[in-house]
């Protein structure tokens, strides 16, 4: 039985070429014949708990949907993935999965988007007071009673991060979250989202990212896609403690390394 | 009382039919007519509701078992309420339900279809979440599913209520005794055009207040999210 906390064995992915945009049927698996295509080739991958691994790769490349292997919303066409020695088998509570467009419900305030993740709490006063916690958590509380299109993106992003948050997971699975934000809000996110990893410090973070700079100052390893179809490249670990100095010489080569890894030379 | 030239009158004149619509009024028949129609209009309109909103639903959420009904729904989506008038009198005899039964077909259709389309265009990001969330399926239904087609539906009752103001009008035409629809045809036999007049009157009036009623209720506090999404 595997140990690790997250264990991919030979994931393989294919979807079906005339595509298949049913979303309502949860954890749907691609039916592979001969019109498909590969998407995801031999996955094999060890997480440990508590890790923050990033995963960089090349748009299409199969990263977003190797997350929604491990949040269970698509079963793998090849190979296994274990969380905690058990087989996914579709989406769960403790595998929280944050989105790349954004997916609070428009029609619910902040504060009832948190709440909604809080379901097991016994009463309702009790959703609502521990909701403002986690509202509180990522400095939200003076707008709980807003709208999602009233919020600017990157307060939308830290909304969205609460709600996953007070679902409790110990996987936390973030796609891109922060593409849509211009520079500097990204930068504060970055603070945040490391905060928020030493405050839950067994919570395991898969990161999908285009910033390198982002992988670099936040994870404890960068995993390197190549693809499509995509395939593992190379792991690297990072062991330098936080706060990061994102200029300093050992980040530098391991800066350079990944772009010359992703075939990037005008970077620098 | 002005005779025009030609001796016909082509409509009648305003004071006329203020005169006659307030006599209608004095006798208590205009109420009496009035209360009948809205009755049916309303009683076929709920009926519709309650029947067309959950299958739409149901039809937009499962895909298979939708292109198994969907033909059977184009097939009789096209044939006019009114052409059962007939059978609606056959299988319930006269009073108000053959009435409630057009007026609940007029609805039907259409607000199936807009239920249909509604649920069927919902994000299907907001179930991944809803799913991730581990969400009851009564939560997923009130929190997702009502939520996202309530301001399509809002809209497809709204035109569907003027819809069934027009078919009551029709049906009562057809057989009944009683309604704003039998005020018309009664007024024509009797060659009285200015009672025509009138209740074509009311039933322009009532139709503007029942608009603006359903025009307050897309309006509610729970779809504010709607309007600033644009
Ligand atoms: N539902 C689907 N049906 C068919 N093909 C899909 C589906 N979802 C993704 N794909 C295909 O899988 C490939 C990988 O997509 P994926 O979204 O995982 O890429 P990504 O690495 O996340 O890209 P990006 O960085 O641009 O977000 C793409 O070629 C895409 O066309
Ligand atoms: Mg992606």
């Amino acid at each position: 039985m595997p140990e690790s906390k997250i264990h991919f064995d030979r994931v393989c992915l294919e979807y079906p070429k005339n595509g298949n945009k049913s979303g309502l049927r949860f954890a749907r698996t691609p039916r592979p014949n001969g019109q498909s295509t590969l998407v995801l080739e031999n996955i094999d991958l060890e997480i440990e708990t508590g890790e923050f691994v990033s995963i960089i790769g090349h748009s299409g490349c199969g990263k977003s949907s190797l997350l929604k292997i491990v949040a269970g919303f698509v079963r793998p066409t090849g190979g296994s993935i274990w969380i905690d020695g058990r087989p996914v088998e579709g989406p769960r509570a403790d595998h929280m999965f944050v989105f790349q467009e954004g997916a609070l419900f428009p029609w619910l305030t902040i504060l009832k988007n948190v709440s909604l993740a809080l379901n097991s709490a016994r009463d309702q006063a009790d959703r609502i007071k521990m909701a403002r916690q986690y509202l509180e958590l990522v400095s939200l509380e003076a707008y709980e009673d807003y709208y999602p299109h009233m919020l600017s993106g990157g307060m939308r992003q830290r909304a969205e991060l609460a709600r996953a948050l007070a679902a409790r997971p110990d996987v936390l699975l973030v796609d891109e979250p922060f593409s849509g934000l211009d520079y500097l809000t990204r930068l504060q996110m970055r603070e945040e989202i490391l905060y928020l990893h030493m405050m839950l410090e067994k919570t395991t973070i898969l990161f999908v990212t285009h910033d390198i700079d982002e992988a670099l100052q936040l994870s404890d390893r960068v995993v390197i896609m190549s693809g499509p179809p995509g395939r593992l490249q190379s792991c690297r670990p990072i062991c330098v403690a936080h706060p990061r100095q994102l200029s300093s010489s050992v980040l530098d080569e391991m800066r350079s390394d990944i772009y010359h890894q992703l075939g990037v030379h005008a970077a620098l | 009382m002005s005779v025009s030239a030609c001796n016909v009158e082509m409509f009648p004149d305003i004071a006329r039919i203020l005169r006659a619509l307030y006599r209608l009024i004095l006798d208590g028949s205009l109420l009496k007519h009035c209360v009948a129609s809205l009755f049916r209009v309303t009683v076929g309109f709920y009926l519709a509701i309650v029947t067309a909103v959950p299958l739409g639903v149901l039809l937009g959420l499962y895909r298979t078992l939708y292109r198994i009904v969907n033909p059977v729904i184009q097939f009789l989506r096209p044939i006019s309420p009114l052409a059962w008038a007939p059978f609606a009198i056959l299988w319930f005899g006269i009073g108000d339900l053959p009435a409630i039964f057009i007026i609940f077909l007029a609805c039907f259709f259409p607000l199936l279809i807009a239920a249909v389309d509604a649920s069927a265009n919902i994000n299907p990001i907001y179930f991944q979440v809803g799913a991730n969330l581990q969400l009851s399926r009564w939560s997923a239904f009130a929190n997702i599913i009502l939520p996202a087609i309530i301001p399509n539906v809002m809209l497809a009752l709204r035109m569907t209520l003027g819809m069934a103001w027009v078919v009551v009008v029709a049906a009562e035409m057809i057989g009944m005794k009683s309604g704003l629809g039998f005020l018309i045809v009664d007024g024509r036999d009797a060659l009285r055009l200015d009672r025509v007049a009138a209740a074509m009157l009311v039933i322009g009036l009532i139709g503007l207040v029942l608009d603006r009623i359903m025009q307050q209720l897309g309006e509610l506090e729970s779809l504010r999210w709607k309007n600033a999404r644009k």
